[in-house]
């Protein structure tokens, strides 16, 4: 019986329309967030909880974001690493410019700062699609960066341009362990989640897909093709911003442009294309995947004692991403994600293979 | 032809339309009317004008002469999606449906100008987006119903067959609740049983709902069947306009279209 | 007013030499509809490799030869073993997958040639010569003419002969293609063979100004807002927009830049492609086009 849906009968439009109409993938997902919530804080390890697990969800928001921008609305973006440090150093100047401001308020307002700048670097989109958008998505990945290294008052004066993190605190606990920054994230991680799921799966999600799929369609049909991308735009990008928050908060410590450059955009887009381009699972399933490999690329290379460069090691890192990048895009477009749907239909007809 | 309806007034005017593409001309001065409830054909031979007739009524492409007035809204350029909301739709002659999406949300899509919750409300989903979104399912499911798609439901478009996209295609455009509906060669690549259904849908919604359709198509014995009215396009100039008989019997419309079709 | 000219001058310069990268650009995304994001890796690529064999001692033009060579059959592989197994998939999809190619070629390159930054000497010593009171650079004057004579052969090439026509003609018309009798497997290859030329050419002048290293690479993120502007289709548009991005960058560095900080360069231009797409979508030759429903 173990996966099955014959005799789960849909009743009425409600059940039909849930966001895990089969009671085996409720009860998965239930399970998996008992064992995130309170399994793993306990027995995870230090360095699997802020090593692996931290920047694993923190990537997987921002891939997420992406993946509403590109994925959903179709609209390819090689900045998302710049709405990232938008968001991060939005949230940082609103914590030190408004003494006693709530954590999570200055996130949040980073991240509205991050919706902002989207929204303006998303309104050549009226008038240039498909990889002229591309490029001049690059403008915000060279512009943000230049301007946040530039102007002292982005980074406090700090003569570095990189200044520490202060001391996150919500509803009066200190987040300074592991645990208790491996929650944090998470809860937030899965909130938007959810929250994406609700978007995509409802009207918004749809004029996205329409816009994606054929945009003249899509503006007969009466859909504002501008309102829905710059909507596109700001959330995708409110998302990357609070990612690139928890990434300097949470994870680094620190805000520092060079943790959002070109190279994170492209690791983020790569996250989109292995895991599944449209598709909320294959954003973490790509996220773990880019964050897995150069660990165990790592591992491999210890067990050769150090015979192996790192500059070696980095090199190959690369070409494995890129050979990655084009053995998905030839052999499965849909990537990861895909897979597991087959793996799942599969399991489905077991053991009557019909 | 039904008895019971009734053409009533002119609701979609063009006038002295003129639309070109660098050198080319599409549509020289044409004028034409359609009353409600109506059935009017737009024939013509291969490249006449007539896809982008309709593009013009409905806001695609923009006429550099002329204007356009639908139900009293008199303008001379328009958006496409302000068109909808006057309640204007259409399917395309090459079809024009959401490829990643399944039938039912490709449906869904139609009934967007009605659905009115915010991005905020949808993101929270329970309470308010809910209730709009099963609304809204219903009526969705009664369009499914009426073209007798409903075991393809949740399949993706892009896997149906060529006669099936096109059905599901009016049925997004039966979503709006068009008091216009436009159809750019519904039958096209049909086979006879296929011609015959899409037929019968064209009729009932006209029928049942009274909706006035614009509707090209090449098939002669459709076109004759069918329509109230045909208009007739040549070389993007109007030669012909009246009721099937007249326009069989115009000397100009034989020699010009007929004449060279068969 | 002469220091204008001067820096108008420099930067119209270099200007010719974004064209020849943009170049690589137009010449694959005319002839297959893709626009080939490892332009920039396969400069890079092939300025490591001559520099590499030429540091074993081999003569220059025989270095330079087995380099060509090299690139040829790498042009060739990639066309086989990537673009023509992604052939009926979205034009952004291929974009995507020539990212990948990118990082591949990359890593590829250090790989096999290592990571430190090599010079390359072309013997064209830069100094300043004099032309009616401007100063301007002779490596520079050198490097344009160099890459004005290969845009100019390359355009010519497209208008004038069969093969050019070919070429020009698959992107939008695979009949007419054929009705020439090259199959069209061919074209590609040959096309992106002779991208891999244009890579050559605008790595060795590239590297001999900037060293040869990773950040070679980038000078491919410079010739992209010049594919913005001139459009990804026009040899003259890579060649105006070569020169525009050149020049503005140059002047906007020199009277924007200690306005407002300096260091301007990386995104001028991309600024500048935008405002005036924002105002001419269909870019500096292209014509207007309506899409056909
Ligand atoms: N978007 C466009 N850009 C350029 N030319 C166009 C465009 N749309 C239509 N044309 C031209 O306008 C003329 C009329 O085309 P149209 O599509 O309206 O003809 P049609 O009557 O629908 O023909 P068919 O029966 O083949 O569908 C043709 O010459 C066509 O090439
Ligand atoms: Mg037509």
């Amino acid at each position: 019986m173990i996966y099955r849906e014959a005799g789960q009968f849909k009743i009425n439009y409600q059940s039909d329309s849930a966001i895990l109409p089969i009671v085996q993938d409720r009860m998965f997902m239930i399970g998996l967030m008992v064992v995130s919530f309170l399994v793993i804080p306990v027995l995870g390890s230090d360095y699997f909880l802020a090593g692996i697990l931290t920047p694993f969800l923190i990537l997987s928001l921002a891939a997420l974001g992406l993946n509403i921008l590109t994925g959903y609305a179709g609209q390819l973006s090689l900045g998302s690493a710049a709405f990232m440090a938008v968001g991060a150093f939005a949230t940082y100047n609103f914590m030190i410019r408004i003494p006693g401001i709530p954590l999570l308020l200055a996130l949040v307002l980073g991240g509205l700062m991050a919706a902002l700048v989207g929204i303006l670097f998303g309104l050549p989109s009226l008038r240039i699609k498909g990889f002229y958008l591309a490029v001049a998505t690059l403008a915000a990945q060279f512009f943000i960066e230049w301007a946040l290294t530039k102007f002292g008052w982005f980074t406090n004066y700090s003569s570095s341009g990189v200044i520490s993190a202060p001391e996150m605190q919500v509803f009066g606990i200190v987040i300074d362990s592991a645990a208790k920054k491996y929650l944090f994230t998470l809860a937030i991680v899965a909130l938007l989640t959810l929250a994406a799921k609700n978007m995509v799966r409802s009207s918004l999600g749809r004029s996205w897909m329409a816009v994606r799929d054929m945009d003249v369609a899509a503006e007969v049909i009466g859909i504002p093709i501008l309102k829905t991308k710059l909507l596109a735009f700001a959330i995708s990008s409110f998302y990357c911003g609070i990612a690139g928050a928890l990434w300097a908060f949470v994870l680094l410590g620190t805000v520092d442009p060079q943790a959002f450059d070109l190279h994170r955009s492209f690791q983020v887009l790569f996250m989109i294309i292995v895991g599944g381009v449209g598709s909320i699972l294959g954003s973490y399933l790509g996220a773990a995947f880019i964050v897995l490999l150069p660990i165990v690329l790592n591992l491999i290379g210890q067990l050769f004692h150090g015979a192996i460069s790192t500059q070696f090691l980095s090199n190959m890192e690369m070409m494995l991403f890129g050979g990655l990048i084009i053995f998905f895009l030839i052999v499965e477009p849909l990537g990861l994600a895909r897979l597991w749907q087959i793996a799942k239909e599969k399991l489905r007809m077991w053991p009557f293979p019909h | 032809m039904n008895p019971h309806r009734k053409i009533g007034d002119v609701i979609l005017k063009a006038e002295n339309i003129s639309l070109s593409f660098g050198g080319v001309k599409a549509l020289t001065n044409i004028s034409l009317d359609v009353r409600e409830h109506e059935i009017c054909a737009i024939i013509g031979p291969n490249g006449a004008g007539k896809s982008s007739m309709l593009n013009v009524i409905n806001g695609v492409y923009h006429p550099q002469e002329g204007r356009v007035s639908y139900k009293g809204h008199v303008r001379d350029s328009m958006h496409a999606h302000e068109a909808a909301r006057h309640g204007i739709a259409r399917t395309f002659q090459n079809i024009a449906l959401f490829k990643g999406m399944s039938v039912l949300d490709n449906i869904m899509t139609g009934r967007n100008l009605k659905m009115h919750t915010n991005f905020l409300q949808q993101a929270l989903y329970w309470g308010a987006t809910q209730r709009e979104e099963i609304r809204h399912r219903r009526k969705v499911e009664e369009i499914i119903d009426f073209l007798q798609i409903e075991n393809i439901r949740k399949t993706p478009v892009g896997r149906l067959p060529y006669g099936l996209q096109k059905r599901v295609e009016l049925g997004r455009a039966l979503a709006a609740e068009p008091t216009l509906l436009l159809l750019d060669e519904p039958m096209a690549g049909m086979n006879v049983e296929e011609k015959q259904d899409m037929c019968r849908f064209i009729l009932d919604v006209n029928d049942e709902f009274g909706t006035t359709i614009v509707l090209i198509e090449h098939d002669m014995g459709v076109v004759m069947d069918i329509s109230d009215r045909v208009i007739v396009l040549d070389y993007g100039k109007k030669i012909g306009d009246g009721s099937p008989e007249e326009v069989r019997a115009n000397p100009d419309v034989i020699a010009a279209y007929l004449g060279t079709s068969h | 007013m002469q220091f204008f000219i001067e820096v108008m001058v420099g930067g119209l310069l270099a200007g010719v030499m974004y064209s020849l990268v943009a170049l690589g650009f137009v010449l694959i995304y005319k002839a297959s509809g893709v626009f080939n994001f490892a332009q920039g890796a396969l400069v890079l690529f092939a300025a490591l490799t001559f520099v590499s064999i030429e540091k074993m001692g081999v003569p220059f033009w025989i270095a330079l030869a087995i380099t060509l060579g090299i690139m040829v059959l790498m042009g060739v592989a990639i066309e086989r073993i990537v673009l023509r197994r992604l052939v009926n998939q979205p034009p952004i999809s291929l974009f995507m997958a020539t990212i990948g190619l990118s990082f591949f070629i990359e890593g590829l390159a250090q790989t096999v040639w290592g990571t430190e930054v090599h010079g390359l000497e072309l013997g064209i010593t830069d100094e300043p010569f004099d032309v009616m009171g401007v100063f301007i650079s002779k490596f520079d004057l050198f490097a344009a003419t160099l890459s004005g004579v290969l845009v100019a052969g390359l355009a010519l090439f497209f208008q004038k002969t069969k093969l050019g026509r070919a070429l020009r003609a698959v992107a939008d018309d695979h009949q007419a293609a054929l009705s020439v009798g090259i199959p069209l497997k061919h074209i590609w290859a040959i096309v992106w063979a002779v991208a891999g030329f244009v890579a050559l050419v605008a790595g060795m002048l590239w590297g001999s100004r900037l060293g040869v290293q990773f950040a070679l690479t980038l000078v491919v993120l410079k010739a992209l807002p010049v594919l913005i502007l001139g459009g990804f289709t026009s040899v003259p548009g890579a060649i105006v927009g070569g020169l525009i991005v050149g020049a503005g960058e140059k002047l906007a560095e020199v009277y924007l830049g200690p306005f407002i900080g300096g260091g301007i360069e990386n995104w001028f231009p991309y600024m500048l492609a935008l405002v005036f797409l924002l105002v001419r979508p269909e870019g500096l030759f292209g014509e207007r086009h309506i899409e056909r429903v």
